[in-house]
């Protein structure tokens, strides 16, 4: 009975294992890193316009501060997009 | 079964080495096909570890004693629920869990980012699976867990450590060792990302929430071991109650720095150097914790485990080359991590944020140097010395006090440049509050301490810091969408998970640090020997010693525990407070160089705490009872069991059992003098509410905003984007 279990754990895990090497290589696009890194920095520029919304309505922002700013990170996402728009 | 575990253990390890070898070729272009598989090969190492888990689990929860490991930390008579938790009391059990923890989050990491960062991923696949070589390494060639005995398997096991018999055995070290495992996480991706030369926010998008993990199991794992010691083991005072916790401390202030550090990245793609050498810094300090646990190396309560020199080495060898490795790597890829932008004014969050980035160093480095200071001094003078609480005192006090004033400033400035204007109008009622604070403590009969006062003046800042974040955020929402301020709060809440978990966490800390300071400051202390009917006097209480007490536990017909106690009553001003109960616990040894009733006095020992916690103060009380005066009855009853082997073993177990019930009760009708410590500490209980606060905080900060909300607010932002493209562009 222990026997068969580790045989049968060890053909589980070759099995698994292997199987990606039994397909053949899917070629990439070699853009594809380039692209997560701009997503990842779209999601983060993003995240700071939202950011610096909830600073003004808080108090932590002048009005003249904030339009600045969000006019220069609204700018800066726009840039993001444009070399995300490049890549497709 | 045993077998079987072996071998599975055995197949992974010779997996974990396949993948480390098919995750570095597959990182090369055009072997895609490799790395897929060293990620497999995490998969099928995690099944095969799950699979060795379970069985030894199996082993102890039915008492298969041909398990050396259930022999020697479990019994028939051990409670089912502390079966299940001894698989970790022994050195290869608690291996084994870190293997497994290690394999189910590097299957949960690496199957998140399965479609994303292609060229980080293999090589922090291959970092995660060097962890895996290294602790299936030792779980096969140095700490089976599935040794067996030779010949039949014997009928009894020694049983648990009376020690670890404690609910928090179920969670304290499962939550300490996901910290340290979820830990290797970022550790890896970090690697990772230098060695691929991709420095950008994606590895630090995708493995935040890991830190935030760590940074959450480790505080759970804190937590649960302070309220343990509190409670079971006599505490020893801050800083004094176990130098393997404070380590668990070292990784847990450098993940709190990181996480604070990493949205500067994210925002302002400044502190790259900075946010990878704390990520390196965190993952070799919890290897270091993890290390400290199971090496014995440092006089500890979990000296329960046994010393392991060779365990010792190899893993300095381990935290040398993560060391060495983690320098080297920075150190090549320095013009990588340069900044992107400059901290525009010393009035901005960045720049606070780095200020208490640098004090939570500090910290780090004091609680380092203090917990390791016994080890240096020996290697330097050839004797053991300590650091004390009054040495970390010393640092950790105006430390703390500057990162509770920083901890309230960073929030309530924006991003860049803050305004002097906004920056009064933000800190007026803050300061108002720690003026406040001030004025109460001293009208409260405090005043004696400087640092506590001190502190509880920053505290009040940052809660008013906090407080006012939390009404601001809610009235600008309430104004938006036109909510009831309940609603509002709770929406703004759930929209900005990240951001007000974060400032509940500020809250929980200055209540935390409330307790501690004012635990420290104003405690009081005796250690009194009284006779049955004394009193003693502390902090303003009398403590009455009215009886002592006797019990004897018996679990499955054998004796597990004698109780030696005393009843106390607590009076204030003439009128009661409080009856305690405390007891020391004396649990009987195999040692069979003692005689046969020295074994059931002589063997482990446990406190139970008698304990009267309330908001305003905690009274705590814990005897030790002299058991001298029993010596000559105890010596006098092993030399007549031992002349009188020849008894058949029923007659012998009763005669034993009337014997010991003879002492007991001698205790009880003639108690020698016993030896208490009283504490009268205020404000414990904001230690654990804060604790708590904490946990709360972070667990809102790590919980994935509601996809719904996340589709709006893109949707929203891209459309203000295109918006804002398209006349740029006209």
């Amino acid at each position: 009975m222990e026997v068969i279990l580790i045989i049968l754990a060890l053909a589980v895990v070759v099995w698994v294992v292997s199987g990606p090497l039994r397909r053949a290589e899917r070629p990439e696009a070699a853009s594809a890193a380039r692209r997560a890194g701009l997503q990842a920095a779209k999601e983060a520029k993003y995240r700071e316009i939202r950011d610096a919304e909830l600073d003004w309505r808080t108090g932590k922002l002048s009005e003249r501060d904030y339009r600045e700013q969000d006019r220069r990170l609204r700018a800066e996402a726009v840039e993001i997009l444009r070399e995300l728009d490049e890549l497709d | 079964m045993a077998v079987v575990g072996r071998a599975c253990l055995i197949i992974a390890f010779v997996v974990s080495i396949y993948g480390v070898g098919a995750a570095i070729h597959g990182a090369r272009p055009g072997n895609r096909r490799f790395a897929e598989s060293a990620r497999r090969s995490v998969y099928a190492i995690a099944g095969l570890v799950t699979f060795s888990f379970a069985i030894l689990e199996g082993a102890f929860l039915t008492s298969n004693f041909s398990f050396v490991t259930v022999v020697t930390h479990s019994s028939t008579t051990t409670p089912f629920f502390y079966k299940a938790a001894a698989a970790w009391s022994s050195q290869e059990g608690s291996l084994l869990l870190w293997a497994f923890l290690l394999s189910v989050w590097s299957s949960v990491v690496l199957t998140i980012t399965r479609n994303r960062l292609r060229d980080v991923t293999p090589y922090a696949t291959a970092v995660l699976l060097g962890f895996a070589t290294f602790f299936l390494g030792l779980l096969v060639f140095t700490n089976s867990p599935f040794d067996t005995v030779a010949g039949p398997a014997p009928v009894e096991g020694s049983g648990l450590n009376p020690l670890l018999r404690h609910p928090s055995m179920m969670t304290h070290p499962i939550a300490l060792y996901s910290g340290y495992t979820l830990a290797a996480v970022p550790f890896a991706f970090a690697i990772g990302a230098l060695i691929a030369r991709r420095i950008d926010a994606e590895w630090i998008a995708a493995t935040r929430r890991f830190a935030l993990g760590s940074w959450l199991a480790l505080g759970i794992g804190l937590l649960l071991g302070a309220r343990w010691s509190y409670v079971e083991l006599g505490w020893g005072g801050y800083w004094a109650w176990d130098p393997v916790e404070n380590a668990a401390l070292l990784p847990w202030l450098t993940a709190t720095a990181l996480i604070h550090s990493i949205q500067i990245q994210e925002k302002r793609g400044m502190l790259k150097i900075w946010n990878v050498s704390l990520t390196l810094a965190t993952g070799t300090l919890a290897i270091v914790g993890t290390f400290l646990v199971r090496s014995g190396i440092l006089d500890s309560i979990h000296a329960f485990v046994e010393q392991g020199n060779e365990i010792a080495w190899l893993f300095t060898g381990l935290i040398c080359v993560m060391c060495a490795g983690s320098i080297a790597l920075v150190v090549s890829r320095r013009a990588l991590l340069a900044s992107e932008n400059r901290i525009e004014a010393l009035l901005s969050r960045e720049a606070v944020f780095l200020m208490n980035n640098l004090v939570l160093v500090a910290l780090t480095f004091v609680v380092f140097w203090g917990t390791f200071f016994p080890l240096i001094s020996e290697a330097l003078t050839g004797e053991k010395h300590a650091l004390g609480p009054p040495w970390f005192g010393k640092y950790i006090v105006p430390l703390t006090i500057i990162l509770a004033v920083l901890s309230g400033i960073g929030p309530v400035l924006s991003w860049r440049r803050a305004t002097g204007l906004n920056a009064r109008r933000n800190f007026a009622i803050p300061i108002l509050l720690a003026g406040a604070a001030v004025v109460v403590s001293l009208a409260l009969g405090g005043g004696r301490s400087l640092g506590a006062e001190l502190m509880f003046a920053a505290c009040a800042f940052l809660l008013g810091c906090v407080g006012q974040e939390f009404w601001r955020g809610t009235r600008a929402r309430r104004a938006m969408s036109g909510e009831a301020l309940p609603v509002a709060l709770v929406s703004l809440v759930r929209r900005n998970r990240r951001r007000y978990g974060g400032y509940l966490v500020h809250a929980g800390v200055a209540l935390l640090f409330v307790g501690i300071a004012a635990s420290s400051a104003f405690q009081h202390v005796i250690t009194p020997t009284l006779q049955v009917g004394q009193t003693a006097h502390v902090g303003g209480y009398a403590i009455h010693y009215d009886r002592p007490t006797g019990t004897i536990t018996t679990k499955g017909g054998r004796l597990e525990r004698i109780n030696l106690g005393s009843d106390l009553t607590v009076r204030q001003g003439g009128k009661v407070v409080t009856r305690l109960h405390t007891e020391r616990g004396y649990y009987p040894t195999d040692d069979s160089s003692l005689g046969v009733v020295s074994r059931y006095f002589e063997g482990e020992q446990t406190s139970e705490v008698g304990l009267k916690a309330g908001a305003r103060r905690d009274i705590w009380t814990v005897v030790s009872p002299d058991t001298d005066p029993l010596r000559p009855i105890i010596s006098q009853g092993d030399k007549v069991f031992g002349d009188a082997k020849n008894l058949p073993p029923s007659m012998g177990a009763a005669l034993l059992g009337q014997a010991i019930r003879g002492i007991v009760n001698r205790y009880e009708r003639n108690p020698p003098p016993a030896q208490f410590r009283f504490i009268v500490s205020p404000l414990v209980s904001w230690i654990w509410f804060g604790a708590l606060v904490i946990l709360f905080g972070g667990a809102i900060s790590i919980w994935p905003p509601p996809g719904g909300a996340t589709r709006r607010v893109r949707a929203r932002y891209l459309a203000r984007v295109g918006r804002e493209s398209a006349a740029t562009t006209s």
